[in-house]
């Protein structure tokens, strides 16, 4: 499909895939981004061409199995790390993160 | 003793355990040497000269009492700009990190920290650590101290460019697919990418996390085994830790190679290789001859797939560890920003993000947001995971066969600054040699093998199995007894 676009000149799949990243593009980065991305996808193609019908996948090569630990509190200065962490926050109040509201109610800040 | 800078740790470590000099003395020509050269250079992104001072007299204090705790003690290190550093600014080299300041130093920083090692600052990356060239950081560009019109190469390239100019004796860096022995490679110092597992990866800025290593990049290899001795090894924090005992990587050093075995894979010596570069190569094939190893070519004929594999599982992963950077909780936020449109907590996130990465960390999102998403995860990701148990297998049963792999670490010696750039394709084709070993999870080394015409540093690469650290250590060491690339040192 991206192929098919590439060719038509449509660009509106980079536009697509900004928007599932959370991405705002200009017109002009749209299509930079369309020319650059679409040459790199081109390029993993080369990859069809090889039949892994019988192959397994890799996801790891460590060779370990999952590790448990008792939820124990291991850090007996729960607030102090609390407060280390929030003083990188952007706003904060009452110990909590502050953000703003969900869903817009209008236009006010 | 103005030189002392120039040392290496081994050199350092026996002029401070006779006395010759402290560890103070060895910090003020480090910091002298940073005040030279840093202009031309500029390795670093944040200095921390003075609490550096401060713990360097406390490690004069270790060598008169003789109580010195390891063979680091008192020696100058630089840090990526990727490892998180207690209370001090830790950027990633992106504009969404530009204020971050961790709450806790990640675990080899503890560990060099416990071995009384001088933290001297945060040297310069790729944003993300992602890129070949440090050109795609927030926060100016790091030129090579062979030629300054050059890349230094990366995304280490701050860690190669300070070791090469001496502004440390040695430093830390991050390869995902290169990152570590492309860069030392660029600027002639002895870089190792570890076995996956070998060294925590704990608060350490994730790219692809299933990649991932951490590595050091020093002045010769007796010199990356005195620091793999203190940072490898179990952490609780990282699962992904080996269990196992590890060697005295020391005990590597100094060792005959007589009939040791080495594959030289042709598949590395193909198009495209620069013919300085691969005279050089074959230069050194020769040296390790003449020292009595058993040099023959092999062949591993997927490494043509390698870049389109590495790439797309890299970018996914990518795109899902830099899902966290919205600006919330951490990192550069609009939300105090007056003169903002942003109305509701999506406005945020997209305004955050759009002003906080840079176009390769955006691109890397938006490749791995593709590749993952539904329809065309199982034609890109899992195609690619099928093709990794290929390449890892291929590495598998090469050594089964042979001690070392010996390739170039790059086609072609350091680049333009700019030449590359708005050409991501070419850029991520040059990383042709290194990327295969991380899918394998092997490690290998970029160790100085010699010079273009043009004076430009040329690195080979020695490749070993998994967990054959030990391995790499004695073949390079063995070459750099019988060399002295290693030993050169950049005009500045």
């Amino acid at each position: 499909m991206i192929e098919k676009n590439k060719k038509s000149g449509d660009t509106s799949w980079v536009l697509n895939v900004a928007q599932l990243a959370r991405i705002e593009l200009t017109k002009l980065e749209q299509k930079k981004f369309a020319n650059q991305l679409g040459a790199v996808l081109s390029n993993f193609e080369l990859l069809n061409k090889i039949d892994t019908t019988n192959t397994e996948v890799t996801s790891q090569v460590a060779g370990l199995s999952n590790v448990f630990r008792k939820d124990e509190i291991k850090n007996p200065v729960g607030e102090k790390i609390r407060d280390d962490l929030l003083s990188n926050c952007p706003q904060v109040e009452d110990g909590s993160i502050k953000v703003p509201e969900v869903f817009d109610f209008g236009g006010k800040k | 003793m103005s030189d002392l800078f120039r040392l290496s740790i081994k050199e350092a470590s026996e002029g401070l355990m006779s006395g010759s000099f402290k560890p103070s003395e060895l910090l003020d020509s480090v910091i002298k040497r940073v005040e030279t050269v840093e202009p031309n250079i500029n390795a670093f992104i944040t200095k921390t000269l003075d609490t550096a001072r401060e713990e360097a007299k406390k490690s004069d204090q270790r060598y008169e009492t003789k109580r010195k705790l390891s063979g680091l003690d008192g020696v100058p290190v630089a840090i990526k700009d990727v490892f998180c550093t207690e209370g001090v600014k830790t950027t990633a080299a992106s504009k969404i990190l530009e204020n971050f300041i961790p709450s806790y130093d990640a675990t080899v920083i503890k560990r060099l920290k416990d071995a009384g090692a001088i933290i001297v600052g945060k040297v310069n990356t790729d944003e993300f650590t992602m890129g070949s060239s440090t050109e795609n950081s927030a926060f100016g560009i790091t030129h090579n101290p062979w030629d300054l019109s050059r890349v230094p190469g990366g995304s280490s390239g701050g860690s190669a460019a300070a070791v090469s100019a001496d502004e440390c004796l040695f430093a830390l860096g991050t390869d995902t697919g290169g990152s570590i022995r492309q860069p030392s490679s660029f600027c002639s110092v002895t870089g190792l990418k570890v076995t996956y597992g070998l060294i925590s990866r704990n608060g350490v800025i994730s790219y692809a996390s299933s990649f991932d290593t951490i590595g050091p990049i020093a002045k010769s290899a007796a010199d990356v085994a005195l620091i793999l001795n203190v940072i490898a090894g179990n952490d609780p924090m990282d699962s992904t830790t080996v269990r196992n005992n590890l060697p005295d990587y020391s005990s590597f050093l100094n060792k005959k190679i007589k009939g040791k075995k080495i594959g030289v894979p042709k598949e590395f010596f193909g198009q495209g290789i620069d013919p300085e570069v691969n005279k050089i190569i074959e230069n050194s094939l020769e040296t390790l001859k003449s020292l009595g190893a058993e040099v023959e070519e092999t062949s591993l004929p997927s490494t043509d797939l390698a870049i389109a594999m590495y790439y797309i599982i890299a970018k996914s992963e990518a795109s899902s560890n830099l899902a966290r950077y919205d600006g919330i909780r951490y990192g550069k936020s609009e939300i105090e920003n007056l003169e903002s449109k942003v109305n509701n907590l999506i406005e945020l996130y997209f305004s955050n993000r759009t002003l906080g990465f840079g176009d390769e960390a955006k691109r890397s999102i938006m490749m791995g947001t593709h590749t993952l998403s539904s329809g065309y995860h199982d034609a890109y990701y899992k195609k690619a995971s099928q093709i990794r148990t290929l390449v890892k297998k291929e590495y598998e049963e090469a050594f089964r066969k042979y001690y070392a792999l010996i390739t170039p670490v790059s086609p072609f010696p350091a680049f333009k600054i700019g030449e590359k750039i708005d050409d991501p394709l070419t850029m991520y084709l040059a990383d042709a040699n290194t990327v295969p070993i991380n899918p394998a999870g092997i490690p290998a080394m970029s160790v100085p093998a010699g010079f273009t015409k043009e004076n430009l540093p040329v690195g080979m690469q020695i490749i070993g199995p998994h967990f054959g650290e030990g391995q790499i250590i004695e073949v390079a060491d063995a070459f750099q007894e019988a060399t002295d690339f290693h030993k050169k040192k950049p005009n500045l």
